[in-house]
């Protein structure tokens, strides 16, 4: 959609180099290679155990999974090093597979903790209920919501569906520079799967990227990517442009797991 | 033996100068009715641990005290600033003061319909309030088994008596107020045994809030025992709160009975005292009765508190959703027992119980028992308990959206808590309650 006069132009957001990590004791990255310029979508597909959602959590920092090696740079600083609050608070934002329920906790409330804590951070004023309400309307809009949703607790009793398009919201809502979505449109139906992909087409900016973790190529018919890469066995074995997408729905991912061997 | 005439003489010996002086001018069916709870108290003893219903409660604290039956409140009253504080709103209220009647601090109730709230010994002064509490006092509150609610019921003197006629509606929730003042007599610490009925008559509608504070640090002890009664097609909410002294005890029993198609809604919050145990006994005694349960314990320091509940199902056709939360910091402990009864024939039972627990550290203890007795085979009853820290994802899950950790701990603790508020429907009292918990996880 915008080529490659913008990747080749736009500054580096993130660069991810040899990266390892292992979950108890066993190691799923094996040395990952990205970079992602901002105003790019890039998307990581991958058979399922490749690590694709392991990238997207270490990324984020959760806490289960162990770097042994590799560095991860954001806008030039160390991403390891930070805490996953310091890292939401600085524009990284992953949209969970599988996102956490919280009882007790309105999503209005979830969300304008989340907004406010970013909004302190930045040094900018905090919003109180009524203003944070009226910011919301328009992105609860987008994703074909009504208030009711923020009244209810964060994602207890939500549908698959509801929870991923709570996610976008959320994204929506925090407007991060890079966003990593983790499997974000499994699940989902074809008008839910089309909310979700123009949502984060909306967001698409110069300043910002894109990261779309899928395991199938539908999304990318609604959101085209600059960048498809394709994951498999904790590295990455093959870069390109959208068509390789195209490509990988046709034949699988079985040549790809023997080229990987060979090399 | 000896061990439980020990501790029990002197409550005896107490009993024989109350009957004899300020219970002396009591009707034939009261005096019967109290002597035959002092019997049964000093053949039950207080309780111990050996006994199943108190595995994980030792009333030694109390037992091994000898506590004098407080007198009618002696100047100076609490300040009415310090009731006000306690109170929803500005909506009438009956107030006591260590167990007794005080009527400059409370406000006249609504009414209309004859609605009837006040003071339980004025009542019994009437002949249409006693003969209202002679047809229900002690005949829902299961004192034969208990030797606390004996014991409530031998001195069985002062409390809340509301009676809501057939088809009125009470548009206000009345308060009703307990507080202690912790103050001791020369001889030593005070208890008081506040004794309430609420008769919410048929297709009447009434919400009553339950208050007991303590006003001190002072060490008093609180054996309480509240009887409501739903009558047909009748609507009711009851909510307590629990915010005694630091140094008290309270024991407390709650009994309902409800009547065909009636909703009961009883709702617990407990934030106070050293050592508390409340039983609440809900009887469903007609067929399509409703009964909702909320309870929250929040404890801290070395706070221990019990919550025994029986829900009896004993018509068919009856619903109970129960829902219990506790969150326990630093060295408390809370107990939950939660024993369900499906009585033979009590078809088409749904019935649904739950008990979370938070721990905030790990010396905190939590002991969560459900016990389902289902006789009979057409019913729907569930059960589930959990026990354990906050959890890493949900913890996780916060931090990535840019909460600190200590903020995103707060945040699911307090959740702990509003999952239960969430659940008591009068916006007036759940903000009260919400502000209440708020301050306390502060």
């Amino acid at each position: 959609m915008t080529g490659k006069g913008k990747r080749e132009t736009g500054n580096v957001l993130l660069e991810v180099r040899n990266l390892h990590a292992t979950v108890e004791g066993r190691e799923i990255l094996r040395g990952i290679d990205l970079t992602v310029r901002a105003g790019e979508v890039h998307a990581i597909m991958g058979p399922n155990g490749s690590g694709k959602s392991t990238l997207a959590q270490v990324l984020a920092g959760h806490p289960a999974y162990t770097v042994t090696a590799g560095r991860v740079l954001y806008e030039g600083n160390d991403l390891l090093g930070m805490t996953p609050e310091a890292r939401a608070r600085e524009g990284v934002f992953l949209a969970f597979q599988y996102p956490v329920a919280i009882r007790g906790i309105t999503n209005a409330y979830f969300l304008r903790s989340a907004v406010n804590a970013i909004r302190k951070h930045r040094g900018e004023e905090q919003l109180g209920p009524v203003e944070f309400m009226d910011a919301l309307d328009e992105k609860l809009k987008a994703i074909g919501w009504d208030s009711s949703y923020l009244s209810r607790p964060v994602n207890e009793g939500f549908s698959g569906g509801e929870k991923k398009r709570n996610e976008i919201l959320q994204l929506a809502v925090l407007d991060p520079k890079l966003a990593i979505l983790d499997e974000t449109d499994s699940g989902l139906d074809i008008d839910a799967l089309k909310t979700v992909a123009q949502t984060v087409d909306k967001l698409r900016r110069p300043d910002n990227a894109t990261v779309l973790v899928t395991h199938y190529d539908r999304i990318l018919t609604h959101i085209e990517p600059d960048v498809v890469h394709v994951l498999a066995g904790g590295r990455i074995v093959k870069s390109g442009g959208k068509e390789l997408a195209r490509e990988l729905e046709e034949k699988g991912y079985d040549w790809l797991r023997e080229e990987a061997v060979v090399t | 033996m000896t061990d439980v005439a020990d501790r029990t003489e002197p409550y005896v010996a107490d009993f024989e100068a109350f009957a004899r002086n300020g219970a002396s001018g009591a009707p034939d069916w009261l005096k019967e009715l109290r002597e035959g709870a002092i019997a049964r108290f000093a053949e039950l003893g207080f309780p111990t641990m050996k006994q199943e219903e108190w595995r994980f409660t030792n009333v030694a604290p109390i037992a091994d005290q000898r506590f004098l039956l407080a007198h009618a409140p002696s100047p100076p009253l609490p300040a009415l600033s310090d009731i006000e504080r306690l109170c929803v709103g500005a909506g009438p209220r009956v107030v006591f003061v260590d167990g007794r009647y005080a009527p400059t601090l409370s406000t006249p109730a609504d009414r209309v319909g004859g609605v009837r709230a006040g003071s339980l010994a004025a009542a019994l002064q009437t002949d249409a309030g006693g003969e209202l509490a002679r047809a229900h006092l002690g005949r829902h509150a299961r004192w034969h088994d208990s030797a606390f609610a004996a014991l409530n019921t031998a001195f069985l003197a002062d409390g809340a008596f509301v009676h809501v006629p057939a088809d009125v509606t009470l548009e206000r929730p009345l308060e009703v107020v307990f507080v202690s003042t912790g103050r001791a007599r020369s001889e030593g610490s005070i208890v008081s045994h506040p004794r309430s009925l609420i008769v919410v008559e048929r297709g009447a509608r009434a919400a009553v809030v339950e208050t007991y504070a303590g006003l001190s640090d002072g060490v008093y002890w609180t054996n309480a025992v509240t009887e409501v009664v739903v009558g047909e097609g009748a609507w009711a909410e009851l909510y307590r709160v629990q915010q005694e002294g630091p140094h008290s005890f309270q024991v407390a029993t709650t009994h309902s009975r409800q009547e065909r198609d009636s909703y009961l809604g009883l709702h617990v919050v407990t934030l106070g005292a050293a050592l508390a145990r409340h039983d609440i006994d809900a009887v469903l005694d007609g067929p399509g009765a409703e009964l909702i349960l909320n309870g929250l314990y929040l404890l801290s320091g070395a706070q221990h508190a019990d919550h025994h509940t029986v829900i009896d199902h004993a018509q068919p056709h009856c619903a109970s959703h129960e829902f219990f939360n506790g969150v326990l910091a630093e060295r408390s402990h809370g107990v939950f027992n939660g024993r369900i009864i499906v009585r033979p024939g009590a078809q088409r039972t749904d019935s649904k119980q739950t008990n979370n627990n938070l721990l905030l550290s790990t010396e905190a203890r939590a002991d969560s028992q459900p016990q389902l007795e289902i006789y009979a085979d057409d019913v729907k009853c569930t059960h589930g308990s959990t026990v354990g820290p906050i959890d890493q994802m949900q913890l996780y899950y916060l931090r990535s959206r840019g909460l600190a950790p200590e903020a995103a701990r707060s945040i699911l603790t307090y959740g702990f808590g509003a999952e239960i508020l969430d659940r008591m429907r009068h916006p007036v009292v759940r903000d009260r309650l919400d502000r209440l918990v708020r301050e306390r996880l502060a």
